[in-house]
């Protein structure tokens, strides 16, 4: 099957639902692209419908709007149709689709990547096993499930996701044991500016903290988790204080849970953007490796936009923002038109993302948490001390490391384990992360059924070239 | 002027690092400077099939004493030996079977002709359509992404320095010797040799000589880990399928479809329009590989000239300047040419011929 667009629009978030809607205003033809049943992204996942019952949180509504304005828009939406690869040929982008089992080519004259982020977790001892969940990943189930990850659960992470995920997990009737955050209260503080300057984003922390509060749950500032034990499911977890850095100071106390959810911020996914052609440069207060693009989300590739936190992490407002300016300016660029000014400010949403994001950037010492016997490569299970011996050995770049161990080569392909290795290379080597870049790219960007794939081809009909010279 | 090295080898692929084995051995001392990591390219992105049945009649005797060296280099590269069979599904690819593996016999290859009835028993999870197959017990495999982690051992137990991420940007002779520019560095060299694989053309250029390197663009790709499905190495009458089952479970499919891009631009890119027919005729062949996913596709420039034979040997007209690549096999050829190489550059007689640098190149403009 093959259908042609003005804007293909690949994630239903903030960032992509506001920028095919704003490009449809233009009249152009949009399809949004997102493996979700509804669009939302993360931040605004839609409920599942079985659990209608349960009342909505402001970010369940605020998808409800983002849902319903789409719904009446122009923009026809791809639902549960997953990008396997990117490619660019005369002069029209396609786009590989698995949608139903099947792999369709969608053609578009523009293309406006908003695959948002994913999370990042440094490995501790412990750490797989049943119970333990990523932060971000229990968030999005909390917002389909309506259902708290355990009974007892510990919350733990930089930034305001861990606060956002302990309050969800009380609102939906769980217990949370304490929340653990390697920040201090004064590195919130130091954000006062722009939350004066974002009042609403700031009720609603507020609001989230009086939860808290009134549950006398107690915040542990300035520790990391630092072990998860239980056979064979989780029955505690150990924390640690933290320097500034993140480096765990040692001396451990246990706190009895049966879930730990757990995060060490988010990484922007750039690997479509990169498959597409674009090269990805290290930028950590973004988020690390990202492809550039400019005020309106052009890149140096004709015809291609980027925004949201895939683009570079910036926070769900301020992805909402973008996403709405990047829309107009693809569009417009189809009718030969430039918008007209264009404030190069960053907005106040803008800011407090920033400032959000800067709380939940990993620092270095976290890689302390990962010991040799820690498996750091889920898929191929690698523990730790077989990726220090081969970086011994000579591989000192991810390219090197992956081929000599295996390390990212599983069904993940490399994108939960390869920015862990990438810490374990800077710390033995000595290199910034900046120089350790992630391996291209390749297709498929996630397991693609080989039927999918080689499905229609008759023998007969098979375009066999003519063989080799004898 | 004074030079810590006796050669430089500019491209740490499987010829260069092989040659620079053997050129310790004999007593020189080399360096190796590599654009990126060592075997990045072609050498550890390869399909690793190691298979007589589709080499070239002429190549055979090289490729046979490269089947001997990947044995020796055992586990540690992931050597298997399989055996491997060849597959014709229809009347015409029967013949061509018949015709290109009976003169490969000949050369030397230990390919026999096997009934379907024979390969059913030994192989059952090959599609019953299959109309004639040869079989070759030498056939087998290696893996290709650990001959970077293999040759930076050996190379270090050799005490050769190699240079990662040190691309030679610029050559310049003064007649006597070489002065490579790497970034903001210069080494100084009395001898050179260029194996720089899909790159090779430019490098020769830098000292003067027209070399037609093409690249071709080829593609690979590997499923999840699946239950037992096949035991051998497995190929097609046209040569464009390659195919191995990993002890790890994962297949392994290959087969030289086309991607796209080129050396130049950097980076090669999976094509979908070719890789959907590759892995048609990858389940065509073991039809339970239907169930299995894709985990990743990849390409590879594989280098080679307009009459396809290896380019070994001097540059000519360029005194102390050596250049090796365009070796069609050359995963299978490599560690094997690149000794004769060394020998070569050793001054030493040659077990077997290199491949003339000067001759016309059929095709060439
Ligand atoms: C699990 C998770 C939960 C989060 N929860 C919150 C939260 O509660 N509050 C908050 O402020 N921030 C949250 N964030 C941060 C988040 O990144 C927000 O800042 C915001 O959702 C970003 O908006 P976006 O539009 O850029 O991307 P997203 O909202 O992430 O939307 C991207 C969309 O692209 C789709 N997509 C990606 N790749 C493909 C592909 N190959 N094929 C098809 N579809 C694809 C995804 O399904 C997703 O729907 C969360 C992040 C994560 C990873
Ligand atoms: C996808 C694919 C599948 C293949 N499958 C098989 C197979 O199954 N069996 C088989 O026998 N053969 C196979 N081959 C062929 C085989 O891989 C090659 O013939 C062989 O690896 C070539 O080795 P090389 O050292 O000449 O080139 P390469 O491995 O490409 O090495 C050349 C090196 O030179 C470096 N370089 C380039 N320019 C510079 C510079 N200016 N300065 C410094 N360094 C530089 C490059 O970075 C590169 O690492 C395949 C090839 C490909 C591409």
């Amino acid at each position: 099957m093959q259908d042609s667009w003005d804007i293909a629009v690949l994630g239903g978030g903030p960032a992509g639902g506001e920028a095919a809607r704003a490009a449809a205003a233009y009249g152009a033809r949009i399809v949004l692209i997102d493996e979700q049943a509804r669009p939302g992204g993360q931040v605004w996942r839609a409920k599942d419908t079985a659990r209608e019952d349960v009342g909505d949180s402001s970010e369940t509504a605020a998808g409800n709007l983002h849902r319903a304005r789409l719904e009446k828009s122009t923009v026809t939406f791809l639902s549960q149709a997953r990008l396997w690869h990117i490619e660019r040929a005369e002069d029209q982008w396609h786009l590989h689709l698995l949608v139903d089992g099947c792999s369709q080519r969608h053609a578009a004259r523009s293309v406006i990547l908003a695959p948002g982020a994913r999370e990042f977790v440094q490995p501790f001892p412990g750490w797989t096993t049943p119970g333990v969940f990523g932060l971000a990943g229990v968030t999005a189930l909390m917002k389909s499930q309506q259902c708290p990850p355990g009974r007892r659960s510990v919350v733990s992470g930089g930034g305001p996701l861990a606060i956002f995920a302990a309050s969800e997990i009380l609102r939906l009737g769980g217990e949370v044991a304490a929340v653990v955050t390697p920040n201090s209260k004064a590195e919130w503080l130091r954000c006062w500016p722009e939350f004066m300057a974002n009042p609403s984003l700031t009720l609603r922390g507020a609001e989230m903290m009086m939860r808290l509060k009134r549950a006398g749950v107690p915040i542990l500032w300035r520790h990391l988790v630092s072990r998860a034990s239980g056979d064979p499911t989780l029955r505690a977890v150990q924390v640690t204080p933290c320097h500034a850095n993140w480096t765990p100071r040692g001396g451990e106390s246990a706190i009895e849970a049966d879930a730990l959810c757990v995060g060490h911020g988010l990484v922007p996914n750039s690997e479509v953007a990169v498959l597409a052609g674009l090269t990805p440069q290290y930028d950590a207060q973004q988020g690390g490796w990202i492809a550039a693009s400019g005020p309106l989300g052009e890149t140096e590739l004709p015809g291609l936009y980027l925004c949201g936190d895939g683009a570079g992490l910036r926070g769900a407002a301020a992805s909402q923002n973008q996403g709405a300016r990047v829309g107009e300016a693809a569009a417009m660029a189809l009718n030969g038109q430039r918008p007209g000014k264009t404030s190069h400010r960053t907005s106040a949403a803008e800011r407090f993302g920033r400032a959000m994001t800067r709380l939940a950037i990993p620092q270095p010492g976290l890689a302390r948490l990962t010991d040799a016997d820690t498996i750091v490569c889920r898929c191929e299970a690698i523990p730790r001390r077989k990726l220090d011996a081969a970086i011994d050995a000579g591989a000192t770049s991810l390219d090197a490391l992956k081929s000599a161990t295996r390390c990212g080569m599983g069904p993940c392909g490399g994108k939960y384990c390869l920015t862990n290795a990438a810490r374990l290379i800077g710390e033995k080597t000595g290199k910034q992360l900046a120089d350790i870049p992630p391996p291209v790219p390749r297709p498929p960007l996630f397991p693609l059924p080989v039927d999918a794939v080689g499905a229609g081809f008759d023998y007969d009909n098979l375009p066999i070239p003519a063989p080799a010279p004898l | 002027m004074n030079s810590k090295y006796d050669i430089a080898i500019v491209g740490g692929g499987i010829m260069g690092c092989a040659t620079a084995l053997r050129l310790a051995e004999g007593g020189m001392k080399p360096a190796i400077f590599e654009k990126g990591d060592l075997c990045q390219g072609a050498s550890g992105v390869n399909a690793g099939t190691l298979s007589l049945q589709i080499k070239r009649v002429r190549l055979m005797e090289y490729a046979l004493r490269g089947h001997e060296i990947w044995e020796s280099m055992g586990d540690a590269v992931g050597f298997r030996k399989t055996g491997g069979y060849t597959l014709a599904f229809n009347g015409r690819e029967a013949e061509l079977l018949e015709h290109r593996q009976n003169l490969k016999r000949e050369a030397g290859a230990p390919i026999e002709f096997v009934s379907t009835d024979d390969l059913r028993k030994s192989e059952p999870g090959i599609a019953h359509s299959v109309v004639a197959a040869s079989y070759c017990a030498e056939d087998g495999y290696a893996n290709s992404s650990l001959t970077g982690q293999y040759y930076r051992a050996q190379l270090k137990a050799a005490g050769i320095p190699y240079f990662e991420r040190s691309a030679v940007d610029a050559i310049e002779t003064d007649g006597k010797g070489f002065t490579l520019k790497i970034a903001d560095t210069a080494v100084y060299v009395p001898r050179l040799l260029l194996a720089a694989g899909a790159w090779l053309g430019p490098l020769a250029a830098k000292l003067g000589f027209d070399l037609p390197v093409r690249a071709r663009v080829n593609t690979v790709s590997v499923t999840e880990r699946m239950p037992p499905l096949f035991a051998t190495v497995i190929g097609h009458a046209t040569g464009l399928l390659t195919m191995k089952q990993k002890p790890n479970g994962t297949v392994l499919i290959g087969g030289g479809w086309q991607g796209l891009g080129s050396p130049e631009t950097g980076r090669g890119r999976v094509n979908a329009e070719t890789l959907a027919p590759n892995v048609a005729l990858a389940c065509h062949a073991v039809p339970a590989l239907k169930t299995a996913r894709l985990l990743r596709s990849w390409t590879g420039f594989e280098a080679n000239v307009p009459d396809f034979y290896p380019v070994a040997g001097a540059v000519p007209g360029v005194e102390n300047a050596f250049m090796l690549g365009c070796v069609r096999g050359g995963f299978t050829i490599g560690p094997y040419i690149g000794q004769l190489m060394g020998d070569y550059i050793l001054g030493r007689t040659l077990e077997r011929p290199l491949f003339e640098t000067g001759r016309k190149f059929e095709g060439a403009n």
